[in-house]
């Protein structure tokens, strides 16, 4: 079984997912990144999907878990390179990943987590403000 | 769906894939997205059908206990389309307007499998009764 490299960027880890995921490897990769979560204390979380043809709502699922697990262990969770026909797709299907941010590439993605840790009253603030929106 | 006394759409072609475990639904996805290339489908287009399979592939496997595809490249004239054919001896659904609800699950998922693949598809169907397996229809043209 192929597993997913974690790698670390100072207190960021980044996940590039560049195999075609099957159910398995997404759950194995949850519970992965959490545990490094806490052994590296990060306090970023990135996931590069830019390789992935599609996200149906298994994958949706575990995107949304990681973000809200890695919430709870205090790290900032980014999903960068969501191709624009997944995207189409993915709102279509019904999936809008509440919680999850996103951002465009890796660059952006790096930027926006940095903001988000340099700080957290900002990241905070914004993401309160988004929740009342939703009411 | 071909009701009885309706011309069948002509088939180009079709074949026939098992569905036992979460490795076959990787299968299905990549053939799936051969035969959606192959009627020379856009890519949102590809990317919609593939997604669909994606969701009743996985349903099949985790509620059906298993069963089997059929993918089958349909041509209409100038139109061309993809149908899948999903079935399973399994449980069946007991009540179809309640699985067919967005967020409705018996499994633990977010329960927008069938909602969402039925978004994705331009026709979609499906038989089913309870010890009797279920059947899903879908096809989305070009």
């Amino acid at each position: 079984m192929s597993e997913i490299p974690i790698l670390r960027i100072g207190d960021c880890l980044l996940v590039s997912i560049q195999v075609d995921m099957h159910d398995r490897l997404a759950m194995t990769l949850q519970d992965d990144l959490t545990q490094r979560i806490v052994a590296d204390r990060a306090h970023g979380v990135m996931i590069d999907i830019s390789a992935l043809e599609i996200v149906d709502s298994f994958i949706g699922r575990m995107l949304n878990n990681i973000a809200s697990m890695s919430r709870v262990l205090d790290a900032v969770t980014v999903v960068v390179g969501m191709r624009p026909a997944v995207a189409i797709t993915l709102v279509e299907l019904g999936l809008t990943l509440t919680g999850v941010r996103t951002a465009l590439n890796v660059d952006k993605g790096l930027a926006m987590i940095r903001g988000i840790i340099d700080n957290p009253q900002n990241g905070y603030a914004r993401r309160d403000a988004r929740a009342d929106r939703e009411q | 769906m071909v009701t009885p006394g309706e011309t069948p759409v002509p088939i180009e072609s079709s074949e026939t894939m098992p569905l036992r475990n979460s490795d076959d639904v990787v299968r299905v996805r990549q053939a799936v997205r051969a035969r959606a290339v192959g009627a020379t489908f856009s890519l949102v287009d590809q990317t919609k059908i593939v997604t669909a399979a994606s969701e009743i592939a996985r349903n099949t496997v985790d509620y059906g206990g298993g069963g089997e595809l059929r993918i089958e490249v349909l041509r209409d004239g100038q139109r061309r389309g993809v149908r899948l054919t999903f079935t399973d001896q399994g449980p069946g659904i007991p009540d179809l307007t309640l699985a067919l609800k967005d967020g409705y699950t018996t499994g633990g998922g977010l329960g927008l499998g069938l909602s969402g693949a039925k978004r994705l598809s331009n026709e979609f169907d499906i038989v089913s009764a309870p010890g009797h397996g279920t059947k899903i229809t879908l096809a989305r043209w070009k």
